[in-house]
């Protein structure tokens, strides 16, 4: 759910909003607030409102036992499991496709930048299916893996490439525009003042782009603990084993245990929350960051 | 260190960049990369840093005798300055200065204590004493010019390379700088190249100018020898005003009685608006007729805007203001020039 704040830093970098241009009457303007504000406090804070109120209903005791159940504990082992390898992978790669984007021209470049975007283009259960049509039994490698007593489907593996593929372009898309804007002749001093590769990515690139990389970062964790349709594809819900947390919270809820289900569903809602605080966070530092360039 | 350079070719994709330029830098000059934009000059300086490569098979880059043409930056010992400094934001001066001592490896890296003093020193050196805790973001664009310099300097580099040194900053501070500049030269006497497009510039505080277009080296000389004898039309019309007579028949009534090497019958004339003598008209008096359209006399010397009455061509004249009040002269008056200097090429085109 987290995925919806995918506004990008490139563009809360504008300069200056553009001057005021309302010439309506004052009441032009109080309707327009108050439609605004009656249309978020019904589609965004009821239902998280109505998240609480319902994992509570039944009162405190009832809400931590949501979480003493085996399953649910599962359910957020493999949760953070997935984001842990998933999110690590997306920061490595979005880094070097940034990098080899901003700097370089190559044959292919284009296109590869127009790749980066395909998980944001595609259905999440595409996504899923794609992973269940190369590794099922049924699909390319389906045979071998079996041989060799290997699961991807219906396991850890397959949650955890689905969730890398869902998550792929969070990072990447976040430093490209960053990177391009900020050009790349500190690197060069850096390189003439004698710094290796390595020097200068640690000494120069990174300090550059450290708070675009910690914005694409949350995103793209808050995203990978919250995806539901990739994830749902290629898990098989086997409970205890390959629910993730968005999983967990729909076998609850099917079976009535609505108390159960908020509750869990409150994790994802709390985190969306932190999300949102660490986003805020972030803009603001990068917005000093900036303001201290001329 | 001298700089040589042979026959250097660069294309980017169909642009060429450089087309077969050589060159000499001779130890300890200050010397300028002039030219119009996309002339080849920056490119030229970029890979004498080591940070472009010419074409492949094309040309070598020798420092002292040395082949560096297939050698990384950092081991050509290169200063570089940036045209917009790319000092590192995130690091203050000092950490700015000290960055090219700290990347060493371990085996070279001096103390902590020696950084410090050195950085101290080279801070000292650009008059930026007492700055080391500030941020680039909080300096102007000559104390930013300034720690770019130091930073360059702090790895000891044999050769010096600025780009547009001076292309970001206001026309004051600039001229202070660039003198400042040339003072910095004589003391530490690193033979340094700068590119520039200011030909003022190029041509004041420079030992030799190398002149660009084209991706090609026009002439390279003495401030005074590209200045009083440019090699071709570009670098006539680059280097200050230049009067252009297309007919040289018209021309010949104002050229002294014996015409001096180097005007021919053919082709386009050059004079300099300074090189221009203006008298009143007498009939039979040799000369070129004109006419004065405008009088400018705001600044040292008086500027002649002219017509010539056959050709009915434009042409500018700068005299002292004393010659426009002893002879008295208005607008629409008849006037005489003859040209003290000029030139004619053999192979005249057009840019």
């Amino acid at each position: 759910m987290a995925a919806v704040v995918a506004t990008s830093l490139a563009k809360a970098r504008r300069p200056a909003a553009p001057p005021r241009v309302t010439h309506g009457a004052p009441w032009v303007r109080w309707l327009l607030t108050a439609v605004a504000l009656l249309f978020v406090g019904g589609f965004l804070l009821l239902p998280l409102a109505a998240v609480f109120t319902e994992a509570l209903r039944r009162g405190l005791g009832a809400y931590f036992a949501a979480f003493a159940d085996p399953d649910a504990f599962a359910a957020i082992r493999l949760t953070l499991l997935t984001a842990a390898i998933a999110v690590p992978c997306n920061l490595v790669f979005g880094v070097a496709a940034a990098w080899a984007i901003a700097r370089f021209n190559f044959w292919g470049k284009s296109v590869l930048t127009t790749l980066i975007d395909l998980p944001f283009a595609v259905s999440p259960v595409i996504s899923g299916l794609i992973y269940v049509l190369i590794f099922g039994l049924q699909g390319w490698f389906g045979a071998w893996l079996q041989e060799h007593n290997l699961q991807i489907i219906f396991a850890a593996p397959g949650i955890v490439l689905a969730t890398i593929f869902v998550t792929f372009p969070f990072v990447a898309r976040e430093l490209i525009p960053l990177m391009q804007a900020q050009g790349s002749d500190e690197e060069y001093a850096a390189i003439t003042l004698g710094a290796s590769g390595w020097q200068t990515f640690w000494r120069v690139t990174l300090p550059k782009i450290k708070w675009g990389l910690f914005y694409g970062v949350i995103l793209c964790n808050a995203r990978a603990m919250g995806e539901f349709g990739a994830v749902s594809v290629v898990s098989g819900h086997i409970r205890g084993e390959t629910n993730t947390i968005p999983l967990h919270v729909e076998i609850l809820y099917n079976e009535y245990n609505f108390v159960a289900a908020f509750a869990v569903a409150s994790l994802l809602a709390l985190l969306a929350l932190v999300t949102l605080g660490l986003k805020t966070f972030i803009e603001w530092k990068h917005h000093q960051a900036l303001a201290a360039i001329p | 260190m001298s700089i040589e350079a042979h026959d250097l070719r660069k294309t980017f994709g169909r642009f060429t960049a450089l087309d077969g330029v050589s060159l000499h830098v001779p130890r300890g000059k200050l010397v300028a990369l002039l030219g119009p934009s996309g002339s080849g000059k920056t490119t030229l300086l970029r890979i004498i840093a080591g940070l472009e490569f010419a074409d492949a098979g094309s040309g070598r880059i020798l420092f002292h005798g040395e082949d560096v043409t297939d050698v990384a930056p950092v081991g050509r010992k290169v200063g570089f300055v940036f045209q917009h400094y790319a000092l590192f934001r995130h690091l203050s001066v000092f950490e700015n200065v000290a960055f090219g001592l700290r990347v060493k490896n371990r085996r070279e890296r001096p103390a902590e204590e020696e950084i410090v003093s050195r950085v101290r020193q080279l801070l000292h050196l650009v008059q930026l004493d007492g700055l080391e805790q500030r941020f680039p973001s909080q300096l102007s664009g000559g104390q930013r010019q300034r720690v770019a310099l130091a930073r360059a300097l702090a790895v000891d580099p044999k050769v010096l390379l600025l780009d547009e040194p001076f292309g970001a900053l206001d026309a004051k501070v600039r001229k202070e700088l660039r003198r400042w500049l040339r003072r910095f030269h004589d003391e530490i006497h690193l033979t340094t190249i700068f590119v520039t497009h200011d030909q003022e510039e190029a041509l004041e505080i420079a030992d030799e100018v190398v002149i660009m277009n084209q991706a090609r080296v026009e002439q390279v000389g003495t401030p005074q020898e590209v200045y009083d004898r440019p090699g071709s039309p570009f670098v006539y019309q680059f280097l200050g005003n230049v009067n252009v007579l297309p007919d040289p028949a018209l021309a010949q009534a104002g050229l002294p009685s014996d015409p001096p090497a180097g005007v021919r019958a053919n082709g386009n004339i050059y004079v300099r608006p300074h090189d221009i003598e203006v008298g009143r008209h007498v009939a039979g008096a040799p000369g070129i007729p004109a006419i004065i359209r405008h009088v400018h006399t705001a600044g040292p010397q008086a500027r002649l805007s002219l017509e010539q009455i056959q050709s009915r061509e434009p042409i500018e004249a700068e005299i002292s203001r004393a010659v426009v009040e002893d002879l008295n002269l208005q607008i629409n008056d008849l006037v005489l020039l003859r040209l003290r200097q000029s030139r004619s090429f053999a192979e005249d085109y057009h840019i």
